[in-house]
């Protein structure tokens, strides 16, 4: 059975099942910050549980349900690591909201546990499931500002959209598990596909489809984009911060458990998939984020475009594509976390900071954030010296190496387009005065430090990116067959 | 004395020393700290250029670590005769820039000087960048502190000056990293020294040159890419302008000898009737323009255009010389003391022209005449500039113009011709900008209230003055110092790379 390698994840179930039941005994004044500081050990402890195999050889287990490799592994020590940022930027936000509550917490736990087994799964019912038991705490999460009507409605579309995503995905399963004869073990399907041709197993081509629409539904990209710019704008911010960042590294995981693992003899047949989708996502993604002027909105449409970034990455199905879309992502999820925290930075006493409008002057009032701000959005617009830059460099040099060179030009071009709105909310902040009198804004320590360290880190990556890469390329190199 | 890594001391100091601004500038006096290391880094710079061996063409200095090993990209740096020039005006440029700021700037000076010096660290990281890569990066890098000068401490149009120049310039640069890797996917290497010796067939030497010449050309920037540069130039505050007209143009043409002319030498032969075309209606063109502007930075905007037209005819004005050598050295020698001159010049002008901004906070023309009578010493030193601009023999001006006309009457009479009217225009606009400003009867109350300039403003002036005097009438130190490396460009520029039997004549 070799249970063992699914400790990390029956250590954070337990854990979840314990706070649950912990919580109504703990002191009523203190309840809420002791459990916070629980959950936070949780994390830190099923952190170090995946760090103490990492890197191992690759091992299967639970029926060879589960696989345990340097990929999953370092998925999974980024999303913890970036969720436990999300939750030191949500704390004091949520207590001004009124949202301060214990559930908050177990959802998000839950959804990162759905992560967790998709990024550890070897059978496509478990990366089914980890991603119904993701997306179902989203869904609720959405809406957990229970009387805010825009974020009923968001969670509302995001669930009806979500459903049928995640039915176009089993159905997809489904027919897989026809033509490949009852087969749903990813390894099991690779070695049915490397019989086949893929370009004329039309069976195949229509699993195919709906496999990727699923998979890009994750991503939000285009088409299956329509849900991000509401969802984003109508959750609270706190949930908005964890939503944008975390579930990319799953979908990621995802990406490459069943197309790059299981599908990866496929690759004619998803490559263009992914190719077209990648190309719409940037042009759409660029182009729309000009128009807003919502910033939750405006991050929307970026996220668009930097996921049709990975999407381009993976189409290559090379290794280098992979891990320059594995880096992409790490990148983008940590970045996004950052920036998502300056929103909450400049909301107060329960008003949400949304718009352009917002960001003026913020040069004048805190330099320090601003400057950090300055550093995210410049390595969100790709521009050197920060490490955003490199993602893009990878994405590009994948693109090139695989002859794809008219689509890397386009992809700069978009990429130029790009820049004006980055341009824009740095305008903001540091040509413009601020409107009113704007409240002082006083934060823990413990957000401070964290938004201190994500924003330098986004220039220190950038000045060394070779650690983070080397890892990306090696963790690919230890997983891929 | 190769231990001490002087390059990267002249990359990092200034960076470093940007940083201690702004985390130390409350504690103590933040110009005096900013001028302590611009002072430093000149003198480190000034190190450079006395150890530098001008009799060898070889990369000297060089520092080579690896950097990001997954990527096969290098941290390489190395100067020769191009670079040291470049470098030494760099340091020299930012402490005036320092300096003039001194009483002026009040909001946020420790910001501004900050991106100053980060903004030096970084150009002059440029000119030692030997790999592809990380010549890249600094080439992106230098419009962030830009940007945010023009942004913060800019006139009324600012924003969009700002972000027309970003964009601008980003754009032109994007198409540069898609050829960059498209070399290093040929070559397998990012250093440029590689790069110069890889053998390309002629489609995508023109593809690339083409890439080249638009990152480049926006940088320089060449008509018809040149209508950031006015906006930019107006609305920057003057230690911006300087740097601006100073540094930044360099880049490009800087650029251009590193990478485009050795890379691709059969492209550029191609191509090269088309850039002295653009280089030729810079010239005469925007010179026309000039003398129609208003507004005083604009006209020397234009100018500045008109001027780095010179620089980029005398770089591809040898492709035809029919192989003509020395008067290929000469060519690119007049291209090169034109930017080392244009550099004080426009920085003095600019400088002038802040200091006259300062007390009467317009830059129209109209609104000024006869401060000669309020203002004697100050005039003294624009007229100077001024023919000094328009190319009188004595000054560093003549120099660099009168070589590339030289060389183009090698090449053909009528080019020589239209460069030449320069002489006229240029004179036409600069003297008539003069007639207006400087002399005639004081024109308004607020010229009657001028005072002369103080005796910092005397000092910057003065030590362009003596700079530009000084290469003007023995401009031997410059060429000098690059004869080797000009010697050593040629050979690879005048080197069919494609395999056909001359330069340029590819299947």
């Amino acid at each position: 059975m070799n249970i063992a390698i699914a400790l990390p994840e029956i250590f954070l179930t337990i854990a979840i099942c314990l706070s649950l039941l912990i919580e109504p005994f703990l002191p009523t004044d203190k309840r809420r910050l002791i459990s916070y500081l629980l959950i936070q050990t949780c994390l830190i402890i099923t952190t170090l549980l995946v760090i103490n195999t990492f890197p191992a050889d690759k091992a299967w287990g639970l029926n060879n349900l589960y696989v345990r490799d340097d990929l999953g592994s370092l998925l999974k020590i980024s999303i913890l690591l970036v969720t436990m940022l999300a939750f030191v930027y949500a704390r004091q936000y949520l207590q001004e909201k009124g949202l301060w509550k214990n559930e908050f917490f177990i959802l998000i736990l839950f959804s990162v546990l759905g992560m967790l087994v998709i990024a550890s799964a070897n059978h496509l019912l478990l990366i089914y499931l980890g991603l119904e038991l993701l997306a179902l705490a989203l869904y609720a999460l959405v809406a957990f500002s229970r009387d805010d009507s825009r974020a009923t409605e968001a969670a509302m579309k995001y669930f009806v959209l979500g459903a049928i995503a995640s039915g176009m995905l089993l159905y997809g399963i489904s027919i897989l598990y026809g033509i490949t004869r009852g087969q749903l073990e990813l390894s099991a399907i690779a070695s049915y596909l490397s019989t086949q041709e893929v370009l004329n197993n039309i069976p195949l081509l229509f699993a195919l489809v709906f496999i990727v629409g699923g998979i890009a539904f994750k991503f939000g990209t285009v088409p299956f984009h329509m849900w991000a710019p509401d969802v984003y704008q109508g959750a609270p911010t706190a949930v908005t911060l964890f939503l944008a960042s975390v579930p990319k590294l799953a979908a990621f995981a995802m990406l490459m458990r069943v197309l790059g693992e299981s599908l990866g003899a496929a690759q004619s047949g998803w490559s263009q998939l992914l190719l077209v989708m990648g190309l719409l996502s940037v042009t759409v993604g660029n182009l729309l984020a000009i128009a807003q002027f919502n910033l939750k909105r405006m991050f929307a449409y970026s996220t668009i475009a930097h996921m049709g970034f990975v999407l381009l990455a993976a189409m290559t199905g090379t290794l280098e594509g992979y891990s320059a879309g594995l880096f992409y992502t790490i990148i983008y999820a940590l970045t996004s976390v950052g920036s998502f925290a300056i929103l909450i930075l400049l909301s107060h006493q329960g008003l949400d900071a949304e718009t352009l409008n917002d960001l003026k002057g913020l040069n004048e009032r805190h330099p320090w954030y601003a400057f950090l701000m300055l550093l995210l959005l410049f390595s969100m617009a790709g521009i050197p010296p920060m490490v955003g830059f490199y993602a893009k460099f990878s994405v590009i040099q994948a693109m090139l190496n695989t002859g794809y060179l008219w689509p890397a030009v386009f992809v700069v071009l978009m990429s130029v387009v790009g820049e004006f709105y980055y341009l824009r909310a740095i305008k903001m902040m540091y040509f413009d005065q601020p409107e009113k009198h704007p409240p002082q804004i006083t934060y823990p320590m413990d957000f401070q430090i964290a938004l201190t360290a994500n924003g330098l880190l986004v220039l220190f990556l950038g000045l060394l990116p070779t650690g983070l890469i080397e890892l990306c390329t090696q963790a690919l190199v230890a997983s891929l067959p | 004395m190769f231990d001490l890594p002087i390059l990267s001391l002249l990359i990092w100091l200034p960076i470093l020393g940007g940083l201690g601004v702004i985390l130390f500038g409350r504690h103590l006096d933040s110009r005096l700290f900013a001028l302590g290391i611009t002072i430093i880094s000149f003198f480190i710079s000034l190190i450079l250029l006395v150890q530098f061996n001008s009799a060898s063409a070889e990369m000297q200095f060089q520092e080579k670590l690896t950097w990001v090993s997954s990527f096969n990209i290098n941290y390489h740096l190395g100067v020769d005769g191009f670079s040291v020039p470049l470098i030494v005006l760099n340091s020299l440029i930012t402490i005036l820039v320092v300096i003039a700021a001194w009483e002026v700037i009040h909001y946020r000076i420790t910001q501004y000087l900050a991106a100053f010096l980060v903004m030096e660290g970084i150009v002059n990281g440029v000119f030692m960048a030997l790999d592809a890569v990380l010549f890249y990066i600094l080439f992106e890098a230098m419009l962030i502190p830009l940007f945010l000068i023009i942004g913060i401490w800019g006139g009324k149009r600012r924003v969009y000056a700002t972000l027309k120049f970003f964009l601008y310039t980003f754009f032109g640069s994007v198409f540069l990293l898609i050829s960059l890797i498209y070399l290093y996917q040929v070559g397998g290497s990012f250093s440029i020294t590689d790069m110069q010796k890889l053998p390309l067939a002629i489609l995508p030497q023109t593809l690339i040159f083409l890439s080249f010449l638009l990152a480049f050309g926006v940088k320089i920037p060449m008509w018809p890419v040149h209508t950031w540069l006015p906006d930019a130039h107006v609305e920057a505050p003057t230690g911006g302008s300087v740097i601006l007209a100073a540094i930044t143009l360099k880049v490009g043409a800087y650029a251009l000898i590193r990478l485009a002319l050795p890379i691709v030498p059969d492209a550029a032969a191609n191509l090269s009737s088309l850039v002295i075309f653009l280089s030729l209606t810079a010239v005469v063109y925007i010179g026309f323009v000039a003398l129609v502007q208003q507004d005083m930075k604009k006209l020397i905007a234009y100018s500045s255009i008109a001027h780095m037209g010179f620089v980029t005819l005398g770089f591809f004005i040898i492709y035809q010389l029919n192989k003509d050598t020395s008067t290929a050295i000469l060519a690119i020698q007049g291209g090169m003391v034109q930017m080392v001159s244009h550099g004080f010049i426009s920085a003095a002008l600019f400088l002038c022209i802040g200091i006259l901004y300062d007390r009467m906070h317009t830059r129209d023309i109209n609104a000024y005449g006869g401060v000669a009578n309020k203002m004697p010493q100050f005039s003294a030193f624009f007229v100077l500039f001024a023919m000094a601009n328009t190319g009188l023999p004595g000054t560093s001006g003549f120099v660099g113009e009168f070589f590339v006309i030289l060389a183009s009457f090698k090449a053909n009479v009528w080019l020589a011709f239209l460069a030449a009217t320069t002489l006229i225009i240029g004179a036409a606009y600069t003297l008539w900008l003069v007639k207006r400003v400087i002399f005639g009867e004081i024109k308004n109350a607020e010229v009657a209230q001028l005072t002369d300039i103080s005796q910092r403003e005397f000092g910057l002036l003065t030590i362009l003055a003596a700079a530009v005097l000084f290469f003007g009438l023995w401009p031997e130190p410059v060429t000098d110092l690059m004869g080797a490396s000009i010697e050593h460009l040629l050979t690879q520029a005048l080197q069919t790379k494609c395999g056909g039997k001359m330069l340029g004549d590819c299947l």
